[in-house]
C-alpha cells in the first residue's frame, strides 16, 4: 500500500540555547516509516534557525503572534493553507496553546487537524491551581500559595519552612531563605509577571521529567522519563539521560488516565532520598527534548500523527534505558537574499 | 492617462529576530460607517472631534445580557450603572429595556429620578452620600447599599428622626479568588466584619435589610470568581434566614464584567480572552441554584453591569492633525482625541481604526492626543497606516466612563451624537461653549 | 543628495545597506524614489517626475519627500 503524504505545520522553530520544540519534533516526524510529510515551518521571528534548516523544513511562513489575536492568526493560516493545503498544525509554544486551543473548530471547517489538551485540561493544570490538582488526582504536589501583597510574607512561616520558592505566575523561580529574600524576588517577579506570585514549599530531591502522550480516553501511547545530567544558566537541559524507572511510569499512566489528557505532554517531578514523587508543573505540550524519545524507541511525533489520523498506533511499553541526549550549537549559513525575501513576502 | 494611486514613501527597518509583522499582510481593519452613517459626513456635519453612541447597539447588547442571566435563573434585574455613562438619553434607553438605576452620588440620584425612575428603583452605592443624599433616599424607599460603621450610624440617626423605616443592604467584599481583592468598600466577609453589622441592621429599629451585595472589581475575566462569590452571599442569606428568620429581596452581585478591549500588559487580545454574558451567567447562576437558597425563595439576582452593556455602543471620532518623526526615527501622529476625552486610554490599549486605506503599508507609531501634556498618548505603538493631515480616525468600544470621567482641560467637551434605530442622528449632549462654561466663573472686583 | 552606491534595492523592495548590515523594506513608490536617487536626479526633478505619475498634489509630496529624505539620512543611506 502506498504510504499516506500529510502536509503537517509546526511551530516552535527557534532551535536556539533556549529551543522550542519544533525542529526535534519534525526529526521524528521525518523517521516515520509509516507516512511521508511535506513540512511547513509558522515562524514569528525571522532568525528562528529552524527557517535555514531547508533540509528539514520544506517551506517557512511567518505568523502574527497570538497577542495578535485569535483572528490575525487564523487569517494567516486560511492563506498558508490556501497554497499549502494543510493535514495538521503543530504548535509548540506555550504562548500560543491558548489560541490554538480555542481555534480548534475552525481550523477543524478548514479540514486542519490538531491533536491538543482540551480548555478545561489546559487551565485545571495552570502553576497556580497546583495544590487543587495535587488534591483531585492523587498526586503528591508541593504545597503552594498564592500570594498577591507584601503582607501576606510574614503569615508564611505558618504553612511553610525556609527555605522556600517564590515563583512567577509563568516564569522565574527563586529561592529564598528568609522573609526579607522572599520580599526581593517578590517585589522582582510581581513587577516582571504580575500577580499573585506564587509561593512553594521547596522540595529536596532530583529533578526528573516524563514526556508523555496521552490519546485523550485516558490511554498513555507514549510515555519516556528522563534525567537532566546538565542544564545552562537559563535553566534548560543541555544532557539528558533516560531512566528506567516504574514509579514514574505509573505515575504518568495513572494521570492520563484520570484526566483523559489529549496530546503530548512533560510532567516535571522532583523525586526525594525517601523516593517520593512530587509534581511541579505540567508543561501542556511536547517539550523539546522529544527527540531523545524518538531515538530511544518511541517516536511520540509520529504516534501523535497516527491518533489523530486513526491510523495504527504501536504499543510502546518499551524503550531504550541509558540514551543520551546531549545538545550542540552550530553556525548555519544564510544568505541576506534568503533573509530579504523573508522579510518581504513573509514565506522562504 | 489616469494618474496612479499615490501613498507616501516609506522606509521600515527590518530587525532581525524581532517580532517582524510587516510583509506578512495583516490587513489593518478599517471604520467607515457607524449604524449606515459615513464617519467622513459626520465629522463634516458635526466637527471633528466627536462622541457617537449607537442605540441599536446598546439594546442588542442589554437583551443578550438580560437573556443569558434571565434564561438561567428566574428572577433578573439589570440597574443601569450610572458613572459609567450619565448622558440622560443613554439611561433612558435602559430605563426603557427594564433597568433600574444605580448611582453612587446625590448627582446621579437627581438624575436617576428625572430620568422617571422612582425611589424604590434605585440603588445607592457608595462612600460619599451626605445627609441631603440619604433623607432623600429614606423617604423614596431607595436601596442604600451601606459602606462603612459611621454611614450605619448616620443613616440609622437619619432614619429615626424621620420616623422612617431604611431600606438597607449591606456592600460586601470577599475573596473570590481574584487580584487585587477590593476590599475599600464595604464589609470584609472572611474576618467576620459584614456578619457583625448585619446584626446589627437586623436588630435596628429604623432599618429593614433588603439585600446583600457585592462589587469584586472591574475587567473580571473569571467567570469563575462570580461563581465563588455568589455561593459566598447566597450562604450569607441563608445563615440570616436561620438566625433571624428573615428572607433578604435581592443578591447584588454588582458588574465588573469583561470588555473586547485589550488591558495593557495583556498578551492575549481582549476579543480572545473576554468570557460572553452566557460564560458569566453560567458560572453564576450555577452557584446560586447549586448553594442552599430554598428554591421557592430564591431571591432577585441584581446586576450593575455597566461597562460590558455599554463600552462597544460608543464610538470616538476624530481627525489626524500632524505627522512628526521623533529623534529615534519613529513615527508619532497627533489627533484630535486625547485623554481629556479618552480617560480609559490610561488603561486600554485602544484600537485607532482608519476609515480607509490607500495601502496595507503599516510603520511603528506613536499616537499622541492634542494635549499639550506629556501624558496625553493614546497609543504607545502601534502598526499605523499611512495617514494625512485631516484624515478621519476612529476609536470603537470607548462608550463606558468616557462620557464620565472626561476632562475639561484647555478646550470645551465635544458634542455626544446618538443614533436611533431609525439610523436617525440625535445632538444628545451639545458642544460645550466658551460663554457657558464661563459664566460659572466669578472676578473679584479689585482684579475687574 | 545622493544614495551611497552600494545600496542595492532588490526587485521586491528589500533593501540592504552592506556597510552598516541593516536591512529595510520600502514600498513601491519609495523604491521608485530611490531608483531616481541613484541615478543622481535633484529632488527637484524626482518630485516633478512622481507629481507626473501620481494624483498627489505638490504641497503633500514635498512634506512627504522631506519626511523620506529625513529617513535616509537618519539610518545613513545617503552620500553627503
Amino acid at each position: 500500500m502506498e504510504k499516506p503524504k500529510f502536509n503537517i505545520a509546526v511551530t516552535g522553530l527557534n532551535n536556539t540555547d533556549n529551543p522550542g520544540p519544533g525542529i526535534p519534533v519534525i526529526r521524528g516526524l521525518k523517521e516515520s516509516k509509516d507516512f511521508d510529510v511535506r513540512i511547513i515551518g509558522l515562524a514569528y521571528e525571522n532568525l528562528e534557525p529552524g527557517i535555514y534548516m531547508r533540509d528539514l523544513v520544506d517551506k517557512t511562513y511567518q505568523i502574527p503572534y497570538p497577542s495578535s489575536g485569535k483572528e490575525a492568526v487564523l487569517e494567516r493560516i486560511e492563506y498558508i493553507n490556501s497554497k499549502e493545503n494543510l493535514d495538521f498544525i503543530i504548535p509548540n509554544l506555550d504562548a500560543e496553546l491558548y489560541t490554538f486551543i480555542q481555534s480548534k473548530e475552525k481550523l477543524e471547517k478548514m479540514d486542519i487537524r490538531t491533536f491538543l489538551p482540551t480548555m478545561q485540561q489546559f487551565e485545571e493544570r495552570h502553576k497556580a491551581n497546583l495544590n487543587e490538582y495535587g488534591e483531585k488526582y492523587g498526586i503528591k504536589v508541593p504545597l503552594s500559595k498564592s500570594i498577591t501583597s507584601r503582607r501576606d510574607i510574614d503569615e508564611l512561616k505558618e504553612d511553610f519552612e525556609y527555605p522556600l520558592l517564590v515563583k512567577g505566575k509563568f516564569y522565574d523561580a527563586y529561592l529564598a531563605y528568609t522573609p526579607e529574600q522572599v520580599n526581593t524576588h517578590f517585589n522582582k517577579i510581581s513587577a516582571k509577571w504580575g500577580l499573585p506570585v506564587i509561593i512553594q514549599e521547596f522540595i529536596r530531591g532530583t529533578e526528573v521529567n516524563v514526556i508523555a502522550l496521552g490519546d485523550g480516553h485516558g490511554n498513555t501511547v507514549c510515555a519516556v522519563p528522563m534525567r537532566k545530567q546538565y542544564i545552562t544558566d537559563k535553566g534548560k537541559a543541555w544532557g539528558g539521560i533516560t531512566i528506567k524507572d516504574e514509579k514514574m511510569l505509573e505515575l504518568t499512566r495513572n494521570l492520563i488516565r484520570q484526566t483523559k489528557w489529549r496530546g503530548g505532554m512533560e510532567l516535571e517531578l522532583i523525586k526525594t532520598n525517601q523516593n517520593e514523587y512530587f509534581l511541579i508543573e505540567i508543561n501542556p505540550r511536547i517539550p523539546a527534548w522529544v527527540y531523545l524519545a524518538v531515538a530511544a524507541g518511541q517516536n511520540l511525533p509520529e504516534a501523535l500523527i497516527k491518533l489523530a489520523f486513526g491510523m495504527d498506533v504501536p504499543n510502546y511499553s518499551e524503550y531504550e534505558v541509558g540514551k543520551m541526549f546531549i545538545r550542540y550549537s552550530f553556525d548555519l549559513i544564510g544568505d541576506i537574499a534568503q533573509f530579504g525575501s523573508l522579510s518581504v513576502t513573509g514565506e522562504m | 492617462m489616469k494618474k496612479l494611486d499615490y501613498e507616501r514613501p516609506i522606509l521600515n527597518k527590518v530587525n532581525a529576530g524581532m517580532p517582524d509583522k510587516f510583509g506578512m499582510k495583516t490587513k489593518t481593519a478599517t471604520l467607515s460607517h457607524i449604524e449606515e452613517h459615513s464617519v467622513h459626513d459626520i465629522l463634516k456635519e458635526f466637527g471633528s472631534p466627536v462622541y457617537v453612541i449607537s442605540e441599536p447597539c446598546i439594546r442588542k447588547t442589554y437583551r443578550t445580557a438580560y437573556k443569558a442571566f434571565s434564561t438561567r435563573y428566574p428572577r433578573v434585574q439589570f440597574a443601569w450603572s450610572y458613572k459609567t455613562n450619565y448622558m440622560n438619553a443613554v439611561c433612558k434607553i435602559f430605563h426603557s429595556e427594564g433597568a433600574w438605576a444605580e448611582v453612587v452620588s446625590g448627582f446621579e440620584y437627581s438624575k436617576a429620578i428625572e430620568n422617571g425612575i422612582s425611589g424604590d428603583q434605585i440603588i445607592f452605592n457608595g462612600p460619599e452620600k451626605s445627609k441631603e443624599d440619604l433623607e432623600r433616599a429614606i423617604t423614596d424607599g431607595a436601596m442604600i447599599h451601606l459602606d462603612s460603621l459611621d454611614e450605619f450610624y448616620f443613616l440609622g440617626e437619619l432614619a429615626q428622626k424621620l420616623d422612617k423605616k431604611a431600606n438597607v443592604a449591606l456592600r460586601i467584599n470577599l475573596d473570590a479568588g481574584i487580584y487585587p481583592q477590593w476590599d475599600r468598600f464595604g464589609f470584609n466577609l472572611e474576618n467576620g466584619e459584614a456578619w457583625h453589622a448585619l446584626n446589627r441592621i437586623m436588630l435596628h429599629e429604623h432599618m429593614e435589610l433588603v439585600g446583600l451585595h457585592t462589587h469584586m472589581g472591574t475587567y473580571i475575566t473569571a467567570v469563575s470568581a462570580y461563581a465563588v462569590a455568589a455561593s459566598k452571599l447566597a450562604d450569607m442569606a441563608v445563615r440570616l434566614f436561620r438566625k433571624f428568620n428573615h428572607s433578604i429581596k435581592y443578591l447584588d452581585l454588582g458588574g465588573g464584567f469583561a470588555t473586547k478591549n485589550t488591558l495593557k500588559g495583556a498578551y492575549l487580545p481582549g476579543a480572545d480572552t473576554c468570557p460572553s454574558f452566557d460564560d458569566y451567567a453560567e458560572a453564576l447562576t450555577s452557584a446560586l441554584l447549586g448553594s442552599e437558597l430554598p428554591p421557592d425563595k430564591l431571591p432577585l439576582l441584581l446586576l450593575e453591569t455597566g461597562r460590558a452593556l455599554i463600552d462597544k455602543a460608543g464610538y470616538a471620532l476624530g481627525s489626524v492633525l500632524a505627522n512628526k518623526r521623533l529623534v529615534d526615527g519613529r513615527r508619532a501622529t497627533v489627533i484630535d482625541i486625547g485623554v481629556n476625552m479618552l480617560f480609559t486610554a490610561f488603561w486600554y490599549e485602544h484600537e485607532v481604526l482608519p476609515t480607509k486605506l490607500n495601502s496595507e503599508q503599516t510603520e511603528n507609531t506613536t499616537i499622541y492626543g492634542p494635549l499639550c501634556m506629556n501624558i496625553d498618548i493614546i497609543r504607545e505603538a502601534i502598526q499605523f497606516p499611512l495617514l494625512q493631515k485631516g484624515d478621519a480616525i476612529v476609536i470603537p468600544r470607548i462608550g463606558a466612563y468616557n462620557m464620565t470621567q472626561w476632562m475639561q482641560f484647555i478646550k470645551l467637551r465635544p458634542p455626544v451624537l446618538l443614533i436611533d434605530e431609525d439610523r436617525k442622528i440625535h445632538v444628545i449632549r451639545k458642544k460645550e461653549s466658551f460663554q457657558e462654561f464661563n459664566a460659572h466663573e466669578n472676578v473679584p472686583k479689585h482684579l475687574k | 543628495m545622493k544614495l551611497k552606491r552600494n545600496v542595492a534595492v532588490s526587485e521586491n523592495g528589500f533593501l540592504f545597506n552592506p556597510e552598516t548590515g541593516d536591512s529595510f523594506i520600502v514600498n513601491p513608490i519609495a523604491k521608485e524614489i530611490l531608483n531616481y536617487l541613484k541615478e543622481g536626479y535633484d529632488i527637484e526633478k524626482i518630485n516633478q517626475l512622481i507629481l507626473d505619475r501620481y494624483e498627489v498634489d505638490l504641497v503633500t509630496l514635498e512634506k512627504n519627500m522631506e519626511d523620506f529624505l529625513k529617513m535616509l539620512q537618519h539610518n545613513e543611506l545617503l552620500d553627503r
